[in-house]
């Protein structure tokens, strides 16, 4: 039998099954009971039966490490959990409340009920950061009102933590997250700035005091990129007599820019706990969009959009990769130099990438080599000197750069290997128009630029130069 | 709760902690503040990932201490400057190292150099492999820096977990769907969850020869019956090593590495 099919009365590791109490698209949940729980308890099933994506399992793993590392709190504390490879499920605290959707059948909600339900919310969402961990995915249904006054938050399958490996990030490079609430900055993929919640929480809030979704619940990729230049009716189109330091609050939280929203969770639930502290803008008593001069503006800002995030905690991990493709059939030096020159421009441009600098190198014969000037270690080695040696050129902090000789003998072939293998976010390679290429080069700028799972930038001398 | 959760994990058979520690390289000071942390953190077997020797002031006290743990039942695996107390390894150093190295030499006697040159290059047990540097090649010493290279050492030790030195940075690698390798840079004291469905590469640091301007002494322990991992870097008296090095004449370099310096 499938641990998503069990019967009220069967049992699974000791665990006996009382009821189910919901069958969703990517799990059943049901109550349990076992004499050492220390009280009533949920056991949660992932649905892996039907060739499930990829997303399901790894996000199924996500939750169990962050209810682990959180340790209650904010989130149902973790009792059991069941071996990954086996049967796997978790067993955690049963919340005695109701799911935030739950209550959303009466919208807009009054001014106080918005306030206080939205300053609770916000309390867990800051107690969540204050563990390390952004939740990524906060919607009504992801969070419940409990019976003793708290927001509890529930499902942290997309969830980050500054401290561990996050899983998601590597596997996945479509947006995650749910369509309304998602920030911009996640539709980019990154997935370390704290803000990202802050923005949920602002569609969130625009949903209860107005009843409307403020970007509504687009199916598509470009349906999603609109929040970036689209800007919500202001919640006073639909509810007139909104509290105008509300609508302040809620739009403040809605910025694309996360640097203009609430930096964390407390200043916003400090917001909401005195609507009439908030310091009022002209916005704040909006009722209409934009113009189409000004939205032609934010348009043009969004056209130069940068998601760059600050995170929680530095992640060195998570620092997105330039690699910078030194090649040894290049002997133009007016073309290395604007190569180094780009590089040292894009590092200042960008100050959380790491760059690295990579040279391939044919694999050496398998045979022992007479010549020890010549055997492996040694070319690889000489390699490397002269490898640092360019880069030591280039005008970025050392603690930035990385120098990497990687053996190959299609260079296309094993720079884009290495590209697969780490989280490359731009690739910066020189080719003149002019330079004599032999045949082989060519082939591997043409099959970079084509295959490369992320931006390639092919560096010229400058005209005039 | 957290009394509970331990109950849940007390039921596994298998509660042994592990203590990893690599590149030592002769830094006695280095070694006694991890041995004490270990112990305190409740290791049961401690586990020396090569390069006992080589750079350092005290090869003498490293390579007694590492014996008397391993006669009572730890592991060790060589190193790259163990193997060349011996062999011609040295002639593939860079002539401070080779300098230390003649020096090294001359402070064992017979029955520490038969020690340390016999040691196994790599080891496997209950889903760990143990190599100094990658377990594709132990015998040619590769730097595991970026995820291609972890993914040929964890390919060629076919275990849930590998763990070598040799690269002085700690580092985590982990296998994602294809096979896909991660890197990681772990944050210090903070546990991390490495179970066995997935495939693990942790480079756990250098316990005694600092390369980052950062000095202390790193090492990892791996909770087994948790799977989780987790790195420490721990303060010792580095001023007393560096005094030690340039009192015995040893290349300045490695002195500047130990004060974090260089």
């Amino acid at each position: 039998m499938q641990a998503t099919t069990l019967e009220a009365g069967s049992e699974l590791d000791g665990f006996r099954i009382l009821r189910r109490l919901h069958a969703g698209g990517m799990a059943v949940i049901y109550e349990v009971e076992r004499e050492d729980l220390p009280g009533p308890a949920v056991m949660k099933v992932p649905r892996l039966e039907q060739g499930e994506s990829g997303a399901t399992v790894v996000s199924f793993e996500v939750e169990q490490m962050m209810l682990a590392a959180a340790g209650g709190g904010p989130v149902p504390a973790l009792y059991a959990q069941g071996d990954l490879a086996r049967e796997p499920y978790l067993v955690m605290e049963r919340i005695e409340g109701e799911t935030l959707s739950a209550r959303m059948d009466q919208l807009p909600w009054s001014l106080d009920e918005v306030c206080r339900v939205g300053a609770i919310v916000a309390d867990a969402v800051q107690a969540l950061y204050e563990r390390d961990i952004i939740h990524l995915d906060i919607k009504p249904s992801n969070i419940i009102l409990s019976l003793d006054g708290r927001a509890v938050l529930i499902d942290l399958g997309l969830a980050h933590h500054a401290h561990l490996p996050d899983l998601l990030a590597e596997e996945f490079r479509r947006p995650l997250g749910s369509a309304p609430y998602i920030s911009p900055e996640q539709i980019f993929g990154v997935r370390n700035d704290a803000r990202s919640d802050i923005f949920a929480l602002g569609a969130m809030l625009y949903q209860l005091a107005t009843g409307h979704l403020p970007f509504g619940a687009p199916n598509s990729l470009s349906g999603l990129q609109k929040r970036f230049r689209m800007q919500p009716v202001p919640p006073r189109g639909w509810n007139p007599d909104l509290h105008p330091g509300v609508q302040e609050i809620i739009l403040r939280c809605l910025e694309v820019d996360p640097a203009r929203r609430y930096a964390n969770a407390a200043q916003l639930a400090q917001a909401l706990r005195d609507p009439d502290s908030v310091p009022l803008s002209a916005r704040s008593y909006r009722r209409q969009r934009d113009s189409a001069w000004q939205r032609f503006k934010r348009w043009l800002f969004g056209v130069g959009f940068d998601p760059a995030a600050v995170p929680p905690a530095p992640i060195a991990g998570s620092d997105p990769i330039v690699l910078v493709l030194v090649s040894a059939w290049q002997s133009d030096e007016a073309l290395q130099q604007a190569l180094r020159q780009q590089a040292a421009r894009t590092a200042r441009a960008r100050p959380r990438t790491r760059m690295a600098f990579v040279t391939v190198v044919k694999p050496a014969p398998v045979m022992g080599v007479a010549d020890d000037a010549q055997s492996a270690p040694r070319r690889h080695l000489r390699l490397l000197v002269e490898l640092r040696h360019w880069a030591a050129n280039v005008d970025i902090e050392a603690a930035r750069k990385t120098c990497h000789v990687i053996e190959g003998a299609d260079v296309g072939r094993a720079v884009l290997e290495y590209i697969r293998a780490n989280p490359v976010e731009t690739v910066l390679l020189a080719a003149g128009p002019n330079e004599a290429f032999a045949g082989r080069a060519t082939a591997a700028v043409a099959r970079i630029a084509l295959q490369a799972p992320c931006t390639v930038q092919v560096v010229r001398v400058p005209p005039g130069s | 709760m957290a009394r509970f959760v331990r109950a849940i994990f007390s039921d596994c058979a298998d509660t042994m902690k592990y203590a990893l520690i690599a590149d030592i390289h002769s830094n006695i000071e280095a070694l006694d503040a991890v041995l004490a942390h270990a112990a305190a953190q409740g290791a049961t077997r401690r586990v020396f990932l090569g390069d006992l020797i080589g750079y350092g002031p005290d090869p003498v006290a490293v390579v007694e201490r590492v014996r008397a743990c391993v006669a009572a039942g730890d592991h060790a695996v060589l190193g790259n400057h163990d193997a060349a107390l011996r062999a011609d390894e040295a002639e593939s150093m860079n002539s401070e190292a080779r300098a230390a190295m003649v020096w090294t030499r001359a402070q064992l006697d017979a029955a520490q150099t038969e020690f340390v040159s016999s040691l196994p290059l790599m080891l496997r047990e209950d889903g760990m492999t143990w190599v100094h540097a990658s377990a594709a090649a132990p015998a040619q010493w590769p730097y595991i820096r970026d995820g291609l290279q972890a993914q040929a050492s964890m390919a060629a030790a076919a275990t849930p977990w590998v763990f070598s030195g040799h690269v002085h940075e700690p580092a985590l690698f982990y296998a994602g769907r294809d096979e896909r390798i991660t890197p990681f840079y772990p944050s210090e004291g903070i546990a991390i969850p490495v179970a066995a469905h997935r495939q693990w590469l942790a480079v756990v640091g250098a316990c005694g020869q600092p390369r980052d301007q950062l000095v202390g002494a790193r090492y990892a322990l791996f909770d087994r019956a948790q799977c989780q991992l987790r790195f420490f870097r721990l303060p010792y008296d580095f001023h007393s090593t560096a005094r030690k090095i340039r009192a015995a004449g040893l290349p300045e370099r490695f002195a500047l590495h130990v004060e974090g310096r260089v």
